[in-house]
């Protein structure tokens, strides 16, 4: 069977499923992120696939945008673990329940 | 074809580091099994001869991003004895949860029949030299360019807020 955009698509759907599995089952902040990376690593292999099967150049130029707002975003992002680890000493999602009251 | 099996390893690795993402108990193996499933990811973007992204791809997400993670676990020191074990319900119901996404997405790709061949790589719209994507940032993506530029420069002002030490800060208990 020859590889088409059908085998990418599944591919980036089985991934960003991953990814969401993991952001509901895991406890730590740090996983959780990792996994949100994994969703957005499985939509760009959805919008490269599409770009190269209809031989536009769009998605591509979107990845690049999606690659550099997701390094600014994982900067940020950690920036706030590290706040929150400084205040509260743990990053377990499960301890972090101050507005459940 | 060589491509074709090339395709089903690397598509099978990604999987599989992903799952080990979740699975793992160790963070520091997580950020390693994800920096695994990046690297398999720039080789699907050569395969569809996305070169730049591939190199960018390594480059920012398995250099940068990944030894930032890494950089961190060691500054958190998360190795110590609080990993406790995936309860059996959280298990399940995510399971469930993201075995629903899987299948409505799926059966909406599968259902799409996109089967249109590979089309050839044509000057001007799709070739794999680095003057198109030049051309097309300045010309037709020159706001975004301009607002991801931007958007770094507030992402840098907040972290640096961010890491301040404020004084006089009410913790919430």
């Amino acid at each position: 069977m020859n590889v088409g955009l059908n085998e990418y698509l599944i591919l980036s759907v089985v991934v960003f499923a991953i990814g969401f599995f993991g952001v509901l089952l895991r406890k730590n902040t740090l996983v959780i992120y990792m996994c949100l990376e994994l969703m957005l690593i499985a939509s760009t292999i959805a919008l490269v696939a599409f770009s190269r099967y209809n031989a536009s150049i769009a998605g591509n130029v979107f990845v690049f945008f999606i690659l550099t707002v997701a390094a600014a975003e994982v900067a940020v992002g950690l920036a706030i673990i590290v706040a929150l680890f400084r205040r509260r000493q743990t990053v377990q999602v499960d301890e972090l329940n101050a507005l459940k009251s | 074809m060589a491509p074709d099996s090339l395709f089903y390893f690397f598509a099978a690795l990604t999987v599989l580091s992903a799952l080990a993402v979740v699975f793992n108990r160790n963070a520091v193996a997580a950020a390693l099994c994800f920096f695994i499933s990046l690297c398999s990811t720039g080789v699907l973007f050569v395969l569809l001869d996305a070169y730049l992204l591939a190199f960018m791809l390594v480059l920012v997400y398995a250099g940068a991003v990944v030894a930032l993670f890494l950089f961190i676990i060691m500054l958190l020191d998360m190795q110590g004895g609080n990993r406790r074990p995936f309860k059996l319900a959280s298990v399940v119901s995510s399971a469930i949860a993201g075995a629903l996404l899987l299948v409505g997405v799926g059966t909406f790709v599968s259902h799409a029949k996109f089967n249109a061949p590979l089309p050839a790589l044509t000057e001007g719209t799709f070739s794999t030299d680095l003057k198109i994507y030049g051309a097309k940032l300045f010309t037709s993506y020159l706001l975004p360019v301009e607002i991801v530029g931007f958007l770094l420069l507030i992402a840098m002002l907040g972290v640096i807020v961010l890491s301040k030490r404020f004084e006089g800060l009410e913790d919430v208990k």
